[in-house]
């Protein structure tokens, strides 16, 4: 059974069709891109996989199960976790608090003994610890942990933001233009860290990109957007010299 | 990981010893007389704005919701507990009946905060700040005709003294716009322990906002504060969130208001308008959103410094003015949290080099 399964999804905002009857399907384990030139409805699709907005058609399955409709945090608790093309990190908040407000649904003990610090916080606030830090280690942060999110250097708040989705333990990771800003050896290092979280716990993940270095390293298969609808879908080596595809992006 | 969680924990207790090392320079130099009459009147009420602040800068400071009708807080939880105080005088002796007022007072201003936190947290920003505001003034305006007495069948509720229709004997308590007298003449055998009452209050209040806000409900409610979208797309439920930081923060500001109704023997309803929660929230700003200690020492400061500056007489608000001027820009500028933190490193720094030595 495919990872993902989006048939026939639109939306319209007004008249606007800004995204028109988009297909789907990614295996689990694939590491999948959506590439299309700017204002094609990329982040659009992104947003009605992560329930921001309603889909006006069509039906969304992540691993068999029908999440068409559902609210972000239901998306979310159902296994889908993204990052965003603007950094939204906590920026007030320590790095390892960040990766622990991902952990929430996964660790948990009541406000109250919170408050009363009875042994059950120290236990379980131990174990969040130790999950976090293991997290951060993967992306090499382990070192900034005590820092502010807001104080780290671009690169790494990037690196931060995947380290928090990661920490809600999805199935479908959703990353949008990952490399943003990036100078290219740190869109080296990503690559590795994309792919090394991919491979080490057997995520299946869906990334936006512009840059086709990136995507054309580490993306199996693709799929072209335009206009709000699926120009090209395949491998990747293919898609990319799809003549439609290239033209698309380079004009005639 | 470790280094980070003695931070905090360190931080905490750095905050509990600066409120019981001021409380015991205070009693220090009022059991050797050198604290004047007026300042000693000043100590509760101290107390009072204290616990208040540190309910507002949860909800400003921790869950970035701007309330601007925490005196509504206040006021319901003064009214019920002074209520409260005054039917069960006879059955209960003094120590019990206090800490039975609070526990009401804290419970019934928490239950506002559900029914107006419910439907005011739907809203963002400056909605949500107009909301408050008009509930602290319907909640003022509501108490000004609210008329309470208590005869051998029960309580009687109206809306004037006229429909109360109490039996012969039976005693009016809340009387609308007259508000409740005689309260702190109830607690008379406690009376001079109320400074120590409110500084414990303070004490608990800091233990349950800073041990909430280090905790998985706390960190959910910086999320939120920080970035909405952010915490929906990690599972976090916002509104719930929110809605319990306000909750507490009611609560709290409730005991805030019944500390203050047992320290007077006349509370009236017209001292709970939008200027108190202004100048609570003026507190909260100046000692720093998300400060706990700022919001101590500036309530400490700007509540004191009008009645000492008496002696200037028609330069007083001016003084104040610039100190709070003095204040935002020691806190906020730039240049001033720079000369901080340098002074905080050479600190660090000479601690470091004595280490090593």
């Amino acid at each position: 059974m495919a990872m993902l399964e989006v048939n026939n999804l639109s939306i319209q905002f007004g008249g606007l069709h800004a995204v028109d009857n988009f297909h789907l399907k990614i295996e689990k384990g694939e590491l999948y891109g959506l590439i299309g030139p700017n204002g094609a409805g990329k982040t659009t699709v992104f947003n009605l996989l992560t329930g921001v907005y309603k889909p006006t058609e069509g039906i969304i399955r992540l691993d068999g199960q029908d999440i068409t409709g559902k609210s972000i945090i239901d998306i979310n608790k159902a296994g889908i976790a993204r990052t965003f093309q603007n950094i939204r990190l906590f920026k007030d908040m320590t790095v390892l608090d960040n990766v622990k407000a991902g952990l929430h649904n996964h660790y948990k003990y009541s406000t109250l003994t919170g408050i009363l610090r009875l042994p059950k916080y120290f236990k379980v606030e131990k174990e969040m610890n130790e999950r976090a830090a293991e997290i951060l280690k993967v992306f090499n942060l382990d070192q900034e942990a005590n820092l502010l999110a807001g104080n780290l250097p671009y690169g790494k708040q990037r690196k931060l933001e995947i380290a928090r989705a990661r920490a809600t333990d999805p199935k479908l990771l959703l990353l949008d233009e990952p490399a943003a800003g990036m100078n290219p050896n740190e869109t080296q290092e990503l690559m590795d860290t994309i792919r090394f979280v991919r491979d080490h716990f057997n995520m299946t993940i869906l990334l936006i990109e512009h840059d086709m270095k990136l995507v054309g390293g580490i993306c199996e298969e693709l799929t072209v957007l335009n206009f709000g609808q699926v120009l090209c879908q395949g491998e990747t080596a293919k898609v990319l010299k799809d003549p439609a595809v290239v033209t698309a992006y380079l004009g005639e | 990981m470790k280094k980070n969680m003695n931070k905090t924990t360190k931080n905490n207790f750095i905050t509990y010893a600066m409120v019981i090392a001021i409380f015991v320079v205070v009693q220090a130099l009022s059991s050797t007389g050198n604290l004047s009459r007026l300042l000693t009147g000043l100590l509760v009420p101290i107390c009072v704005y204290t616990i208040a602040s540190l309910s507002l800068n949860l909800v400003v400071g921790y869950s970035g919701e701007l309330s601007l009708g925490h005196a509504g807080f206040m006021c319901v939880g003064a009214y019920s507990s002074a209520l409260f105080s005054h039917v069960t005088s006879d059955i209960l002796p003094s120590v019990p009946r206090l800490i039975l007022a609070f526990v009401v007072g804290a419970a019934v201003a928490a239950v506002f905060g559900v029914l107006i936190g419910i439907p005011v947290l739907r809203l963002r920003g400056d909605y949500l700040a107009i909301v408050t505001l008009a509930f602290g003034e319907i909640i003022k305006n509501l108490i000004n005709i609210l008329y309470v007495g208590v005869d051998d069948k029960g309580l009687h509720v109206a809306t004037s003294a006229a429909n109360l229709h109490l039996d012969p004997g039976g005693k009016q308590i809340i009387k609308g716009a007259l508000g409740v007298a005689g309260t702190a003449t109830l607690y008379k055998d406690i009376k001079d322990y109320f400074f120590l009452i409110g500084v414990v209050l303070i004490l608990i209040v800091l233990f349950i906002i800073q041990n909430l806000v280090n905790s998985r409900s706390g960190r959910a409610i910086t999320s939120t504060r920080d970035n909405r979208i952010a915490a929906e797309s990690i599972g976090i439920n916002v509104t719930k969130n929110k809605l319990l930081a306000f909750t507490i923060s009611a609560a709290i500001a409730g005991v805030a208001g019944v500390l203050y109704a047992h320290n007077l023997s006349m509370l009236k309803v017209s001292i709970f308008d939008y200027n108190m929660s202004i100048t609570i929230l003026v507190y909260v700003i100046l000692g720093g959103m998300g400060n706990l200690r700022g919001s101590i020492l500036a309530t400490i400061v700007l509540y004191a410094l009008p009645e000492l500056l008496r002696g200037f007489s028609t330069y007083r608000m001016l003084i104040y003015a610039i100190v709070m001027i003095a204040m935002m820009l020691f806190n906020w500028a730039p240049a001033a949290r720079d000369f901080r933190s340098r002074i905080a490193e050479k600190i660090k720094g000479h601690g470091k080099e004595k280490e090593a030595a």
